[in-house]
């Protein structure tokens, strides 16, 4: 029985060496949500947040900035998506739920069974961009209804060259590239151009990594696809914007259409939901949020989102004003 | 004993003696075909970790372990926190899944009756379990850790999410381990006088020892790339401090990985494709370190 003795060191060892790694992390704030400050003494504490994979790097980039300066604050977001992330901010498991739609009404009742008080703050805009291939000559604009030509849920199997849209596009083939159904970009695009959120045709190529949709765009001349403006920016190389046409002549995205909302209607402000019970007892979180909106021209950069107008920055501040 | 664990010679033939054998025109155009299977899958994976290679090699320097994961400046983003998240979580999945694996192994193979109803339904269970789909065990230890009152964002959620996920396979690699022990050592051992415990404590269980680490440790370098569960739990894609405890928030590097790799900065893909070959060569560790262990054993048998 020689052998048997062989094998359980190693084992044992690499157990072992698993455990001590693991021990090997520096020790970090406790999990709790309480955060203390004495008067003039460094803050510390823990704020949660989750929710939107669209927000989170703008939390994520506000959390950095505001951790070199307060280092015994420790900051975490999660990207469960605006649904998601509602549920567990109404389970009390979060402070701060980032959002990229306003909360729905089965949303505040959960909120509200759990006896959750919230703020909503705008803390950044972002346009959703209708991309197509650099090289395609005949799309420029689109007017809301073309979209929703394209779009909709009865076009299914049914719209499938471009003429279909209009007479004096060519007869090619449209291949088509979206978020796919748990994004929030999704719901919103569905929503503003098919007039009801989740409505959209099936027939298309979704995905929840805009990478891939940029990918597909770009490798083909007849591809439109949709997402948030910065991943247009990112790629503007091998991309081109259509502008949108909601009546009242063709506009295209920008900064400043999204900020004013004459890029309608596909610019939509993004959320930060903060629990109100511990905006007031948790001095970090005060001083965190207090110093997202103070630096979200900052922040929005980072995340290369749209900065909020003055306007909505005096809002935003205000809002917080009130809270105390 | 060198009688008794002699291998029987295998009864099935090489296939390359179809070449010499068998030289029907059949047989050898399906000898071709095979070859381009396992040639396809070659070229795709190499292809892929190449790829990553070539994307990541700028960023495998000692900042990818040293630095936190950062939105501000993605050039100098580090996978400190998921690789420590992903050691402490897969701590805890072993210190779960291996004594529950090889108690339940133990006893399904040892102890039950071949007839017992029980012990059946148990073997049913566990070979139903084997097939299911990684995210629904996230779902369950979800519900199962909200039950009983410990946040889902917790490295011990995480930990049992990825126990129950590997204990199928910790448990048949036990089963077959402890099959593989000759039935002489367990007959000599009550003949002795020890009771049925005493033989698997001192006997059985030792001399399947190797075949369990096996195992256990590819098992453990599945639950290692999975994302799925704890995706659904709720895992971090934003820390910048160590897990510090059962209770801790935490990343893993593949839930890291998938986070940068859907950002839109270039910078943030070479992160995720550098942090994605340090992935490998772990998993790559670690399947060796199991091949080790069954080489050991088979040449000292």
């Amino acid at each position: 029985m020689k052998i048997s003795r062989s094998g359980a060191p190693a084992a044992l060892a690499l157990v072992g060496a698993l455990t001590l790694t693991a021990c090997g992390g520096q020790q970090a704030g406790s999990d709790s949500a309480a955060g203390t400050a004495g008067a003039g003494a460094a803050l510390s504490g823990t704020i949660s947040s989750d929710g939107s994979s669209t927000v989170g790097p703008l939390t994520s980039a506000a959390a950095e900035l505001f951790m070199t300066e307060n280092t015994g604050v420790n900051i975490t977001v999660g990207t469960s998506g605006t649904g998601g992330g509602f549920k567990k901010f109404c389970e009390g498991q979060t402070q701060v739920s980032n959002a990229s739609r306003p909360i729905k009404d089965e949303e505040k009742a959960a909120c509200d069974a759990k006896g959750i008080e919230y703020q909503e703050i705008v803390v950044a805009n972002d346009a959703l961009t209708v991309v197509a291939n650099k090289d395609n000559g005949f799309l420029t604009c689109l007017t809301v209804e073309e979209l929703k030509t394209l779009w909709e849920p009865a076009a299914t199997g049914k719209v499938t060259t471009w003429n279909q849209v209009d007479p004096s596009f060519p007869s090619d083939d449209i291949t088509l590239y979206g978020p796919g159904t748990d994004s929030g970009t999704f719901d919103y695009f569905t929503d503003e151009i098919n007039g009801e959120e989740g409505a959209s045709r099936t027939d298309y190529e979704p995905s929840e990594d805009d990478n891939v949709i940029v990918q597909g765009v770009s490798g083909d001349k007849n591809a439109l696809g949709y997402f948030g403006f910065t991943y247009f920016e990112e790629n503007a190389d091998a991309l081109k914007a259509i502008e949108v046409d909601s009546g009242k002549g063709c506009v295209a995205p920008s900064s400043e259409t999204a900020r004013d909302g004459s890029y309608a209607p596909l610019s939509r402000p993004l959320f930060i939901y903060i629990d109100k019970k511990a905006y007031a007892s948790n001095a970090a979180l005060k001083e965190f949020i207090g110093f997202y909106v103070e630096n979200e021209a900052k922040v929005a950069e980072a995340a290369r989102y749209i900065p909020l107008s003055e306007e909505q920055k005096k809002t935003a501040q205000d809002e917080l004003t009130a809270l105390g | 004993m060198a009688a008794v664990t002699a291998e029987t010679p295998s009864a099935t033939r090489p296939l390359t003696a179809a070449v010499h054998g068998d030289r029907s025109m059949t047989s050898l155009a399906f000898l071709v075909v095979l070859w381009l299977c396992l040639a396809f899958g070659i070229l795709v994976l190499a292809v892929l970790i190449v790829n990553t290679f070539l994307e990541g090699r700028e960023r495998i320097d000692t900042t990818l372990f040293t630095n936190y994961t950062s939105q501000i400046t993605p050039e100098t983003a580090g996978a400190r926190a998921a690789i420590l998240g992903s050691a402490w979580v897969i701590g805890t999945t072993a210190l779960l899944a291996i004594p529950i694996g090889v108690a339940a192994a133990a006893y399904l193979e040892e102890f039950a009756s071949r007839k017992s109803r029980f012990a059946h339904f148990v073997e049913l269970n566990v070979q139903n379990l084997a097939a299911v789909p990684a995210i629904i065990y996230g779902m369950l230890a979800a519900a199962a850790v909200v039950a009983i009152g410990i946040p889902r964002n917790t490295v011990i959620a995480g930990g049992i999410a990825l126990a129950l996920l590997i204990l199928p396979v910790v448990i048949v690699a036990t089963r077959e381990a402890l099959r593989a022990v000759p039935q002489e050592i367990r007959q000599a051992s009550l003949a002795l006088g020890a009771t049925p415990m005493q033989t698997l404590q001192r006997q059985t269980l030792p001399a399947a020892v190797p075949g369990i680490a096996t195992g256990t440790i590819l098992a453990l370098s599945r639950a290692i790339g999975e994302a799925a569960p704890l995706l659904l739990l709720g895992g971090l894609v934003f820390v910048k401090f160590d897990p510090n405890g059962l209770l801790s928030g935490f990343t893993t590097m593949p839930i890291q990985i998938f986070d940068w790799a859907s950002r839109s900065q270039a910078a943030f893909q070479q992160v995720a494709a550098a942090a994605s070959i340090l992935l490998l060569f772990l998993v790559i560790g670690l399947n060796g370190v199991a091949i080790v262990i069954r080489n050991r054993y088979t040449t000292l048998r």
